[in-house]
């Protein structure tokens, strides 16, 4: 391969790799829509967090303690 | 030519009745494994014959004892299903054994029809308790309290292959590869270093590099030699390091990876380059690690980070496997190991909708920020728990899931398809086909092999030992007939082309070898 050549292959590869880097990075958003989606999460988990209050096991401490295995495999 | 891909994974779920003034373990699996039937039929009953669990791949054979259960006990014990796949109970568990898969999709598929059909067993089950009592399955590996329960991966392997290449390039990879299989932990266990919470489930539960055992010192590379197919041709690698996950992505990922470093071994080009100092106690601390960014010390001198030495194994296949040797599903593995390494580079806390231990760390620190409990509180560690119970309404995951929380990889349909579909591509399509239709003709099976009986007379044992055999491509005209006697024949006079429909035969000629 000559050094032009290489340099091309190079060059190439360069590019290939940064398509792939904002392709797959799409998911990077502007900060404010961090803030956003950030947001949207927060009110997501709260409206879970208000579930789990209603479905977790009641006497959990009794419930964890007992909850025993025996080894297996 | 490209070494088949033949992977199959084992869960043992936790299991628990509400209510009951003693819990016994082993009369809640047996209840729950024989409350499921996928068809109108007697059990088959499993074949031990053909199992070889003490085989070690060292090169020897392990004293120990073998189970050979009554008939009556075997088909309480066992239940193998129409998709391909087992069903039964081991020690004091449910175990769900999927089908032999050809892909990590697939995988990710069967192994969630699994899950299903635990939670349909459950419901069956609790139908015949008092109505106080209620049965919860959990899909983890521990009670917290220093017992531990597997998930197992089980991936087809060529024999040449030396299996210290193995030991070699897989052991930093099995150690670093938590930061994406792994299903979060809140505490410490086995008398290990404390934490509030941890990346792994099992990580506190190895203690040494390499060995046979699975109940007691738990090995990082587990020696089981034991192939379920043509010894002379295939090894078996048992993996006993990883997490049940309730992730799909976890799951795909997990699997996908795995596969694809085993190629890497297989071109001979891993070797010892990322051998740690020490392994068994780097386990433990990438699992505390949540930061994935700790330097972990090689034998060569150098620091690597979990997700540099994830990095290193992720590059060399990109050097090392030609892009017209990988397939589209190889492709989108390899994309999303890209992805979810940088992202964990960034902030892991960044993959709360991928990863098992993320979702859950985002959960437990919401709740415990709301609440302003500590760690140790025990609603805390009930939400781990509960992270992992398989009831559609109270499985915290689940919940997470429906509200549409989650990243995933395949569809509802496909996964219920998959409860009584075989995958068409091994030879689970010729097990699961067999028992669909002819199910009372056939005495036993085993993964390699299936008795059948017809009309009480002489059993009839076909052998399966190329499990990339007995697809529909390669079956799907032999199965095409109304009876089991049918079937036999035809598998008879096809001896001379047992090539062509499949490896159905204990060596390369034979055919159907009676053994009664």
């Amino acid at each position: 391969m000559s050094s032009d050549e290489h340099q091309e292959q190079e060059e190439k590869t360069t590019q290939t790799t940064e398509q792939q880097r904002t392709s797959d990075t799409e998911n990077i958003q502007p900060d404010t829509e961090i803030t956003e989606k950030g947001e949207e999460i927060k009110d997501d988990l709260d409206r879970l967090l208000d579930e789990i209050d209603e479905i977790l096991e009641e006497d959990s401490e009794e419930f964890v303690e007992n909850y025993i295995q025996r080894g297996g495999e | 030519m490209t070494f088949p891909s033949i992977i199959g994974t084992e869960t043992e779920y936790g299991i628990s009745i509400k209510n009951v003034k003693e819990q016994d373990p082993v009369g809640a699996s047996l209840l729950v494994v024989n409350s499921y039937k996928d068809r109108d039929a007697e059990r088959v009953v499993w074949d031990y014959d053909q199992e070889t669990p003490m085989m070690d791949a060292r090169g020897f054979i392990t004293e120990g004892e073998t189970s050979l259960l009554k008939e009556d006990d075997n088909s309480v014990i066992n239940d193998i299903l129409i998709n391909g796949g087992r069903y039964y109970v081991d020690h004091a568990h449910p175990e769900y054994c999927t089908p032999e898969c050809t892909t990590a999709r697939d995988i990710v598929v069967y192994e969630k029809a699994g899950d299903l059909i635990l939670d349909f067993s459950r419901l069956n089950a609790e139908a015949t308790l008092p109505a106080e009592q209620e049965i919860i399955i959990y899909k983890n590996n521990t009670d917290y309290k220093g017992h531990s329960y597997g998930s197992h991966e089980n991936y087809l392997f060529p024999r040449e292959i030396e299996f210290q290449d193995l030991v070699d390039g897989l052991i930093p990879f099995f150690v670093t590869r938590q930061i994406i299989a792994g299903s979060g932990k809140v505490g410490s266990e086995n008398n290990t270093d404390p934490a509030d919470f941890q990346i792994s489930q099992r990580a506190d539960f190895f203690e040494t590099e390499v060995g046979l055992s699975t109940m007691v010192a738990r090995p990082i590379i587990n020696t089981r030699d034991e192939p379920h197919a043509n010894d002379q041709v295939y090894r078996r690698l048992h993996v006993i390091v990883g997490d049940s996950n309730m992730s799909e992505f976890s799951i795909y990922l997990k699997i996908g990876i795995t596969s694809l470093v085993l190629r890497l071994i297989q071109k001979g080009v891993l070797k010892d380059q990322f051998k740690l100092i020490d392994p068994v106690s780097d386990m433990k601390k990438v699992s505390r690690d949540l930061t994935c960014r700790q330097k972990l010390n090689l034998n060569n001198g150098l620091q690597q980070s979990p997700i540099e030495l994830q990095r290193s194994y992720l590059d060399l296949i990109h050097k090392f496997i030609p892009f017209d040797q990988l397939s589209e599903t190889d492709q989108d593995i390899l994309s999303k190991w890209d992805f979810t390494l940088r992202e964990l580079e960034l902030d892991p806390m960044r993959l709360d909708q991928h990863l098992d231990w993320v979702i859950k760390k985002r959960l437990l620190e919401a709740y415990t920020d709301r609440h302003g409990f500590d760690w140790k509180d025990s609603r805390v560690r009930m939400i781990d728990l509960q992270y992992h119970d398989l009831r559609p309404d109270k499985g915290l995951y689940l919940r997470l899931l429906k509200n549409g929380r989650i990243v995933t990889i395949v569809n509802r349909e496909e996964v219920v398809e998959a409860i009584t579909q075989p995958p068409t591509d091994t030879r689970a399509y010729f097990r699961g086909t067999c028992l669909r239709k002819f199910t009372q003709d056939i005495y036993s099976v085993s993964w390699n092999s299936m008795v059948f009986c017809i009309d009480d007379s002489a059993l009839d044992k076909v052998f399966m030992d190329r499990p990339h055999f007995g697809s529909k491509a390669l079956v799907g005209d032999l199965l095409n007939c109304d009876s089991a006697r049918q079937l036999v024949e035809k598998i008879r006079l096809a001896n001379d082309r047992l090539d062509q429909v499949g490896d159905l035969s204990p060596n390369e000629a034979g055919g159907i070898k009676d053994v009664v």
